[in-house]
């Protein structure tokens, strides 16, 4: 096992992405991945959240928007997501594609596909 | 029997009485609360000298208004402002008062009370008015520091203290008082949590449905809930650590508060051999067994029926002091009750059955599960027996009104569900208008049952044109206060004031606060970080939202330069990235040019970034600069790098900032120019360039009346005559154009310069957070604006200075300085 792909499971891998101080409290960074963008985010409760950089409305990079509570604000027209759903807050209503993701020893881990 | 005992007390009484005392006889009362001094006060209004009263209080404060604890709590009041009776009331009325000396004994023979201190009072008549204690069922871990009962101002201000230097409260009990208690706590920022035995919230009052929204509304205020929760033990060895549930839940907390209900304070009656069962038995005529004691308020059982709400105990003070003021003829009947929650924006209304109980009983029901509004009527025989009413209750009263009078709802069947308005086919819903459809009998305060005929008659009789008057002389909206709405209604309707003192809108859905009153607490209270704000002033959600949190930083930001640190996860993302997002999710990068000049080498460098990060469209702006869009996050440092090289620096195009300051030509070229405008423009600039505001600002200087630099539209225009420059404010083009204010007219640029300064400064610390020039002045008046700025030589100094001493602070490149921030600009990449 070597230092980044952690454990396999159903085809993925977790893989370290980065460090838990590399993500701004109450802020995100992106991951650039094969299948796109993720944007991973942190809460002030430092519980990190992996979700596509991609609003369901109009596309916008969720990394870009506000955090607050378990939630991010989408920058472009004020969507809000839920970082445990991916779902939009209603009214609105669509879903953001989440990826499973650990912090262990303040490294933050992807489960990505090898 | 009751009867024959009274008149023969009576007989004994008048004989003793003269031959101790020809004047008055002794009343001694015992509690000095809410209870015992409603009816102090109405038999003082009735007969104010027949008798000598000592009053006994177990508290050491005067008699308070123990409904209003749950406000202090909660913030929304001080100690001072729910005290009922000064001591100087006591005094004028020659009343004695006891504080905390609660009477420990009564010797119904000899006739007198004992307190614990050894005093001995006699009495002629004795009122009992010893209230209630609150329900603790026996669990281990109760006396354990931390935990508390929710009942008296001690309590409050242990819990008070507690919010201070604990994060976590659980509250056992989900009816009225544990809510209260539990939304107190939570306003103060503790994280709260409510553990509850029965499956839904207020279950005595509230049916299924209208508990489950509110428990929905108040989850979203950040209070947890452990609904059928049979609490088994306090953890805890030498300080409470939470609760353990029967089913095993565990729940942490620093503080536990036990708040499932009350019990009558029965103890002295008992010991002194009065009939008691699960209160003080008494009579239609509120008297004991004992026809010399009386007892009033929440000890006493009346016809099987033991009380809670305030209502039937002014009723029963009515009636006691009637009867201890010889009136023969005084009954007590309780009247029907209706209950409201006093959680602050959470509206609950319930009154009568809560679901039909019997076959011919009918449910109407209407529920709009998007606005959160719910209301149930239950009839039998076409009369309403029970109403529930969630989220919009401005229809209880009414609602409440048929129910007492018992209307024949059958003519307006079809519209009843949907409130007064629709039912009496007026078609208006103007409040001012709903309550004056309302009868004179209709009960407006359900606290202290003040009807519309009284207030309406007290408001034309003593002139009464503010809330706090009528507050003062009828009582109405002095206790909860959820009818302050259809008193200031009535306001305006009787006296034609608009008393809506209340009525600023929140900042956001995390605060019931509004930007004023933030604003001030701010600088007043010395709150100088996010967190410190959220706590201090009980923020609903931990760490507010997209919409509170960029304008709390400005605020700070304002109140203290130079020693609040930016936040800039609270920053817009453009803020954040110094650059303007579009829809593609890249960037538009403008560097500024002062006063809408520019030079060769700027523009060259300004050509080379855009061939070297293949930039590809290039606009000039109607700020008089150049915009290069379509910039990929990742080129923000090294295109602000290469800006910065040529001497240029970020224009803020992108924030709530000073933008630009748009130019003519002015005298150096133009053949109609008065002044050099270009040269005004550029001091302007260099003067306000990197200045945060509650909105975008936008100068411009026109050189002359031709005004070709637009100024009457700016945030702040100068428009240069023969004789000097006219200052203009407040206009803006956008949705609402606007055009500028003049403010004044000066002579120099020096005045200019200083007058700028003065009024921006006085915006920034005063309008509200995404509120531009235009709204700002139209709210305070221009001339307001002008008694800040023009009038007062010395204010519009200190302003200005204050407006410096910021820009201090302020004027740094963010582009240049970003080095630090920069790497979160990278995109980061899995490692292999």
């Amino acid at each position: 096992m070597d230092g980044s792909v952690v454990s396999g499971a159903q085809g993925t891998h977790w893989v370290e992405v980065a460090r838990l101080e590399d993500i701004p409290r109450l802020g995100s960074r992106v991951v650039a991945t094969a299948t796109g963008d993720i944007a991973l985010f942190r809460t002030s409760e430092d519980i990190v959240f992996a979700l596509d950089d991609h609003c369901p409305h109009k596309g916008g990079p969720l990394s870009q928007g506000i955090v607050h509570g378990q939630a991010v604000t989408c920058p472009l027209h004020n969507w809000v997501i839920d970082l445990n759903s991916g779902e939009a807050q209603a009214p609105d209503v669509g879903c953001v594609k989440r990826t499973p993701v650990q912090v262990q020893e303040g490294r933050v881990l992807l489960a990505l596909r090898a | 029997m009751v009867r024959l005992l009274s008149a023969t007390a009576a007989i004994r009484t008048h004989t003793r009485m003269n031959m101790l005392s020809p004047q008055r006889q002794r009343l001694v009362v015992i509690g000095n609360g809410m209870a015992g001094m409603r009816t102090v006060s109405e038999l003082l209004a009735r007969t104010p000298h027949r008798y000598d009263i000592t009053v006994f209080g177990a508290e050491p404060h005067p008699n308070y208004d123990r409904i209003a604890l749950s406000s202090v709590l909660a913030g929304e009041k001080t100690l001072d402002e729910i005290v009922i009776n000064s001591r100087a009331w006591y005094e004028e009325n020659k009343i004695r008062l006891i504080t905390s000396d609660p009477v420990v004994a009564i010797d119904r023979v000899a006739r007198t009370v004992t307190s614990s201190s050894g005093l001995v009072a006699p009495y002629d008549r004795l009122l009992l008015a010893t209230g209630s204690k609150p329900l603790v069922p026996p669990l281990p871990g109760l006396t354990l520091p931390g935990v508390c009962t929710f009942r008296d101002i001690a309590d409050v201000g242990q819990m008070i203290a507690a919010s201070e230097t604990h994060q976590r409260a659980v509250v056992i009990g989900g009816g009225l008082l544990g809510l209260e208690a539990a939304w107190g706590l939570r306003r103060r920022g503790m994280s709260v949590a409510v553990v509850h035995l029965m499956p839904t919230l207020m279950e005595r009052q509230l049916d299924v449905a209208a508990g489950t929204l509110l428990q929905r509304d108040l989850d979203e205020r950040g209070i947890a809930f452990f609904t059928n929760g049979q609490t088994e033990e306090i953890t805890g060895t030498d300080h409470a650590t939470g609760v353990k549930l029967a089913d095993g839940r565990e729940v942490p907390a620093d503080i536990v508060v036990v708040a499932i209900g009350i019990r009558p304070n029965i103890d002295l009656a008992r010991a002194c051999g009065l009939e008691v069962n699960r209160g003080i038995v008494v009579g239609d005529d509120m008297a004991t067994a004992d026809a010399d004691i009386y007892a009033v308020g929440e000890c006493i059982e009346h016809r099987g029926q033991v009380f809670g709400l305030v209502l039937p105990i002014w009723e029963q003070a009515k009636v006691c002091a009637a009867r201890l003021a010889g009136d023969e003829d005084a009954i007590y009947v309780t009247p029907p009750l209706s209950t409201k929650l006093k959680i602050t924006g959470i509206d609950v209304f319930s009154a009568g059955a809560l679901a039909a109980a019997a076959e011919e009983d009918e449910e109407l029901i209407y529920q709009d599960k998007k606005r959160g509004t719910y209301r149930k009527l239950v009839l039998r025989d076409n009369r309403i027996v029970g109403t529930v009413l969630y989220g919009e209750v401005k229809d209880g009263p009414w609602y409440f009104q048929q129910m007492r009078e018992g209307t024949d709802i059958e003519a307006i069947r079809d519209r009843l569900i949907l409130g007064e308005a629709a039912a009496s086919l007026t078609g208006t819903v103007d409040p001012t208008a709903k309550v004056a459809a309302l009868a004179d009998s209709a009960e407006i305060c359900g606290c202290n049952g003040v009807c519309k005929g009284t207030i309406t008659g007290k408001i034309t009789e003593l002139k009464l044109t503010t809330l706090d008057g009528v507050r003062a002389h009828t009582k109405a909206s002095a206790s909860c206060g959820s009818c302050t709405p259809l008193v200031e209604g009535l306001l305006a309707l009787t006296a034609g004031v608009d008393a809506k003192a209340a009525g600023p809108r929140p900042m956001c859905k995390c605060t019931t606060h509004g930007h004023a009153f933030v604003r001030r607490a701010i600088v007043a209270d010395g709150l100088k970080t996010i967190p410190k704000v959220m706590q201090h002033l009980g923020w609903l959600r931990p760490d507010g939202c997209h919409s509170c949190r960029p304008a709390l930083n400005f605020y700070l930001l304002c109140a203290w330069p130079g020693e609040y640190v930016d936040d800039q996860q609270s920053r817009f993302v453009n803020e954040r990235n110094h650059a303007n997002i579009q829809k593609d999710g890249t960037y538009s990068v403008i560097p500024r040019m002062w006063g809408g000049q520019t030079n060769p080498t700027e523009l060259r460098a300004i050509a080379d970034v855009a061939d070297k990060f293949g930039i590809p469209e290039m606009k000039v702006t109607g700020g008089q600069r150049i915009d290069l869009l379509g910039v990929k996050r990742e080129d923000l440092p090294a295109v602000w790098a290469d800006l910065n090289a040529a001497g240029m620096v970020s224009g803020h195009a992108y924030g709530k900032a000073l933008r630009t300051v748009k130019t003519c030509v002015g005298s150096t070229w133009c053949r109609f120019g008065t002044q050099d405008s270009t040269s005004m423009g550029v001091a302007l600039e260099k003067m306000t360039w990197g200045s945060w505001h509650p909105h975008k600002v936008k100068l411009a200087v026109s050189g002359c009346p031709r005004n070709c630099a637009e100024a009457t539209i700016k945030d702040f225009g100068v428009i240069a005559v023969d004789s000097g420059w006219e200052l203009h404010i407040g206009g803006n083009g956008g949705i609402h154009l606007r055009g500028t204010d003049l403010l004044c007219k000066v002579e120099t640029p020096e005045e200019v310069l200083e007058y700028c300064g003065a009024f921006l400064q006085l915006y920034r610390e005063e309008a509200y957070y995404l509120d531009r020039t235009a709204p700002y002045v139209e709210r305070v008046g221009l001339d307001y604006v002008k008694a800040q700025v023009v009038q007062d030589a010395a204010n519009r100094k200190a302003l200005h200075a204050r407006f410096l001493f910021a820009q201090g602070f302020a004027q740094f490149d963010p582009w240049a300085a970003g080095g630090h921030v920069a790497n979160t600009f990278k995109t980061l990449v899995p490692a292999e």
